[in-house]
């Protein structure tokens, strides 16, 4: 009965908060509404058994992710009466994607109700171990089954991180950059000087 | 605790965890409620000994009273929320500082079986929810419509998100070690860990730099000085806390404090035994398991009071620099280090 209970709470909130999400008049608010959807998908993914994908929804998403948003929303300056405006114009486009969408989900669970489709060679190394908690099976398959996969995975990512600092990082000649062990190694004999200059005569630097 | 309530009480499984768990929370929030109340005379009157003061000495004997003296003095406040301020988030801001602080508790283990989610992800939550703890800051900052705040807000969660990619892989030799992400689990590995005397992956030589790090990187983490940057009141009076008065922001300083303590509980849970005694000697168990924890929490809160009172504040490009070109670097190192000598002394087979 409770699991009931938290099923139908967090599913309520996260279409709740999803909705929210589209209808905040302020964007600030928007991402503060998409948060709770996410925090609330997690609680989803608790309930079927999967914590491992659920504090990772939550460390990556509601963590990271979504403080960027924060970030970006909070510091653009956006006018909603120009954003409003062109609702009309993106209606079709909206509902096209929004039936695209729908016919997949469609299409999804209907095959899903025929029976699951046989992807890979069924030698049962890609099985869930027997007994093992979630973070066990995960890491079992994902570095031994789809280690190339996911290696390949981590080199696709290295190469966008790359291609982003290059496209943005511009040399510049006039930047004074700070030598931090050259400070650090800095004693005050060697910025100070301690002298006993004759009356009227001066400190020759 | 559910099997006493099933038995004693009569009621079914399902009534008798929630009745359990509703309790188990109260035993662990009430007494931290006190615990952070006390701990905040604690740090003002080491403060005030580093500095050659007396500190709070006039409510009570020993002036012990005085925490509860301030917080009544914060309840009879006028709650004032700026006209310009966003209503809703203004108000949230401090309950989600607050309500973080105390739910990461959950995962803490007092004893050996004393824990009230003995959940077998039990460092990722802590992880997950302690990302959560800037979102307070944020909204604070932002819906106080002020410049001062929102400031200390950007400051404050580029602070913590980098600090934070530290902590995750200092965390990870921690986990490599004990073989699980359960903080019960990782507490039972640290028995007899160096020589079969010591308890505590501190001690070990190859873990101990990480502990320190941590240490440093849960100052950073929890906005202490020397990196109380979002609060420095030289420059931005005082942060993301400037509009706040009354309740309000009594919260924040609650939640500020219940943050510091539990990065001490972590601080002794992942690197010095938790509630293990810190010799792995008979007689030292007949001490209770919850003893050892409050003695080393203490300790580390000393640390930290000690830090605030004697270290100046860092400039922000330090703390960057730090946090990513000292901290990061390093801890990478390290989870090379771990891993690559548990390999080869074959631990994982």
């Amino acid at each position: 009965m409770i699991q009931l209970f938290a099923f139908y709470l967090f599913a309520a909130l996260v279409v709740a908060s999803g909705a929210m999400v589209i209808t905040a008049r302020n964007p600030v608010h928007s991402v503060l509404w998409l948060i709770l959807a996410f925090f609330n998908a997690a609680g989803l993914m608790i309930l079927i058994g999967a914590e491992f994908i659920a504090m990772l929804l939550v460390i990556v998403y509601v963590g990271a992710v979504a403080v960027l948003f924060l970030f970006v929303v909070m510091m653009l300056d956006i006018d909603f009466a120009t954003l409003r405006a062109g609702f009309v114009k993106n209606f079709p486009l909206g509902l096209s994607i929004a039936a695209v969408l729908l016919a997949e989900m469609v299409f999804g669970f209907g095959a899903w109700s025929k029976g699951g489709i046989k992807l890979g060679v069924a030698d049962g190394t890609a099985a869930p171990l027997a007994g093992a908690s979630n973070i066990e099976a995960i890491g079992a398959v994902l570095y031994g089954r789809y280690l190339f996969l996911f290696e390949s995975a981590g080199v696709v990512l290295l190469v966008a991180m790359i291609g982003a600092i290059v496209l943005t990082h511009r040399q510049r000649g006039d930047v004074k950059s700070q030598n931090i062990s050259a400070q650090n190694a800095r004693r005050p004999q060697d910025a100070t000087i301690n002298t006993q200059p004759e009356v009227g005569g001066g400190v020759k630097l | 605790m559910t099997a006493f309530f099933q038995a004693h009480l009569g009621l079914s499984y399902e009534w008798a965890w929630l009745l359990s768990t509703i309790a188990g929370i109260l035993l662990i929030a009430l007494p931290l409620m006190l615990g952070v109340a006390m701990i905040i005379y604690a740090d003002r009157k080491i403060w005030a000994a580093m500095a050659l003061r007396r500190g709070p000495n006039v409510v009570g004997p020993l002036g012990l009273l005085q925490s509860f003296a301030d917080g009544l003095k914060v309840f009879l406040q006028e709650t004032i929320v700026p006209t310009a301020a966003n209503k809703g988030i203004f108000l949230i801001g401090p309950i989600v500082t607050f309500t973080v602080a105390l739910l990461a508790w959950a995962v803490v283990p007092f004893n050996s079986g004393a824990i009230l989610a003995d959940i077998n992800v039990g460092l990722l939550y802590v992880l997950a929810i302690s990302s959560l703890g800037v979102y307070g800051m944020i909204m604070a900052g932002w819906a106080s419509n002020s410049k001062y705040p929102f400031f200390s807000a950007m400051r404050a969660s580029a602070q913590m998100i980098s600090y934070e990619v530290s902590i995750g892989f200092i965390l990870i030799c921690v986990v490599l070690w004990a073989g699980s992400f359960n903080l019960g689990t990782i507490v039972a590995q640290q028995k007899g860990h160096v020589f079969g005397l010591l308890n505590g992956f501190g001690f070990n030589p190859l873990l101990f730099p990480m502990a320190v790090m941590f240490l440093i990187s849960s100052m950073a983490e929890t906005q202490r000085a020397p990196f109380d940057l979002a609060e420095a009141e030289s420059e931005l009076v005082a942060g993301y806390q400037t509009e706040y008065s009354s309740m309000a922001f009594a919260l924040f300083w609650l939640g500020e404090y219940g943050n510091v303590l539990l990065m001490c509980a972590l601080n002794a849970t992942l690197f010095w035994g938790g509630y293990l005694p810190p010799l792995d000697l008979p007689f030292l168990y007949m001490v209770p398991g919850v003893v050892w924890l409050l003695i080393k929490i203490f300790v580390f809160f000393f640390i930290f009071s000690w830090v605030k009172a004697t270290v100046p504040r860092y400039r922000y490009d330090q703390l960057m620099r730090l946090g990513w070109k000292v901290f990061l670097p390093v801890s990478l190192l390290f989870v090379v280090l771990v891993s690559g000598y548990l390999m080869a002394t074959g631990h994982f087979a």
